[in-house]
């Protein structure tokens, strides 16, 4: 199934698949895989495991080629030349133990010369972390390093933004921050694309919800965000 | 120094500070290749002076590999080499800073262990011993600059400590060789050791000069 709602609202879109297929050995990851994601919208992906959503993510954020198609992101088939555009948060934290959150988003921080940064005691607020919490990332809560990844990911303040699982680890109240959070984000024209295996906690964001199933995707629909 | 390289640097070293991972086993190994070479050779007149040379080099290289190990392997947990690979800075950058902040461990261990060396080896040199500061650094860097890389190319395997001793030691064998003649005719003052110098430099030049070109290709392959 293909799914290009952008173009046919004539939006140049955020990120466009077109036929990719992801092969691991044998295994097919994704299967000719057309889509299209369109800025200012927020896009959920479901699916069982094994479903290719996170290789999805993984393959617009650069970390891995398509073995057939294109992926064009901001416009640009190499990847790599988009990547200061783009956050990406995995099922990992993706930080460094020894140092404390402040210390962590500093030094990515400085990583991304050129660009309009958030202060990082700004995005750790923004998540709902105490930024003059002086202890390291190793000993935090499995719920506290989600947030700090999340902080990351803010940081560059990029224009798409990728969540692998982002809700796991959460209790309601830290789920329902992030809700918000995103919900804003969104609303700044950029785009947003998480997985998820609990449809209900991404409703109020998502505009569209694709669901895959063996690497392909099985349906599309539309959401009704309320955030 | 671009800021991204002094920003990796920086990292690096303050981890090391809070964590000793790469010093303790570095000087736990070189230690350890000192003694045990003192009590298997008679450590006294000649002798001494003709394989000092050789055993410092082997303390340096079997500590260096214990920290090489390790130079990765914050990056792989919690995948941080992922977000790594996501910045748009050059990923040489990264090689250059590790393999800097790595000589910088070496050569903290070279000076601590120094003077067990001296004394375990009743050691008089009787060259020109400045030509030492020329040569542990050289032949240092061959090894860290070498072992960053390799260390790099195989971390996505299951065997990677076994892989990079295998890839490691074969190429670092010219400046193995060139470390060690040096070194020896600087303790003996048989010989001039400026030719292994010069080759020790030669080796540096070109085997830095190809990792800064080549890492980006292995720091982003899948």
């Amino acid at each position: 199934m293909n799914v290009n709602a952008s173009a046919a609202a004539g939006k140049t879109p955020s990120a466009r698949f077109d036929q990719v297929s992801k092969l691991f050995g044998t295994f097919a990851a994704l299967r000719q895989v057309s889509l299209d994601l369109e800025p200012g919208r927020c896009y959920v992906l479901l699916g069982p495991n094994g479903a290719g959503k996170s290789t999805l993510l993984r393959i617009l954020a650069g970390l891995l080629r398509p073995s057939h198609g294109t992926v064009r992101v901001f416009g640009n088939s190499d990847p790599h030349e988009s990547r200061a555009r783009i956050g990406y948060m995995s099922h990992a934290a993706m930080l460094y133990d020894e140092l404390t959150a402040q210390e962590n988003l500093l030094y990515f921080r400085s990583l991304y010369p050129g660009r309009a940064c958030l202060e990082p005691a700004d995005a750790l607020r923004q998540v709902g972390l105490d930024p003059d919490l002086n202890r390291y990332v190793g000993q935090y809560s499995q719920g506290m390093r989600q947030r700090t990844s999340l902080a990351r990911v803010l940081l560059h303040v990029p224009d798409l933004l990728l969540l692998d699982e982002p809700f796991s680890n959460m209790d309601v109240e830290s789920v329902r921050q992030m809700v918000e959070l995103l919900a804003r984000f969104r609303q700044s024209a950029r785009t947003i694309v998480l997985t998820t295996h609990q449809r209900d906690l991404a409703a109020p964001i998502a505009d569209w919800v694709i669901t895959l199933q063996a690497g392909r995707v099985a349906s599309l629909d539309r959401g009704a965000p309320t955030a | 120094m671009t800021r991204a390289l002094f920003t990796h640097l920086v990292k690096d070293l303050r981890i090391e500070w809070r964590t000793l991972d790469a010093m303790i086993s570095m000087l736990f190994f070189s230690g350890l290749v000192v003694v045990l070479f003192s009590i298997a050779f008679d450590p006294r007149g000649a002798f001494a002076q003709q394989i000092a040379g050789g055993v410092l080099c082997v303390a340096t290289m079997f500590a260096s590999v214990s920290a090489l190990n390790q130079a990765w392997s914050r990056e792989i947990r919690h995948q941080v080499m992922d977000a790594q690979r996501m910045v748009p800075s050059p990923g040489a950058e990264l090689y250059l800073a590790k393999a800097i902040a790595n000589f910088l461990f070496v050569t903290i261990v070279q000076v601590l262990l120094a003077p067990f060396f001296f004394i375990f080896y009743n050691l008089h040199i009787a060259g020109q011993g400045w030509l030492l500061l020329l040569v542990l650094p050289l032949g240092t860097w061959a090894l860290v600059g070498n072992g960053v890389f390799f260390a790099a190319l195989s971390m996505s395997s299951r065997n990677r400590e076994l892989l990079l001793s295998i890839i490691l030691f074969p190429i670092f064998i010219p400046a193995l060789l060139a470390m060690v003649q040096a070194t020896t005719s600087i303790f003996t003052g048989d010989s001039d050791p400026t030719l292994w110098i010069k080759m020790l430099l030669g080796y540096d030049i070109i085997f830095t000069t190809a990792s800064l070109l080549l890492f980006d290709v292995i720091f982003h392959a899948e």
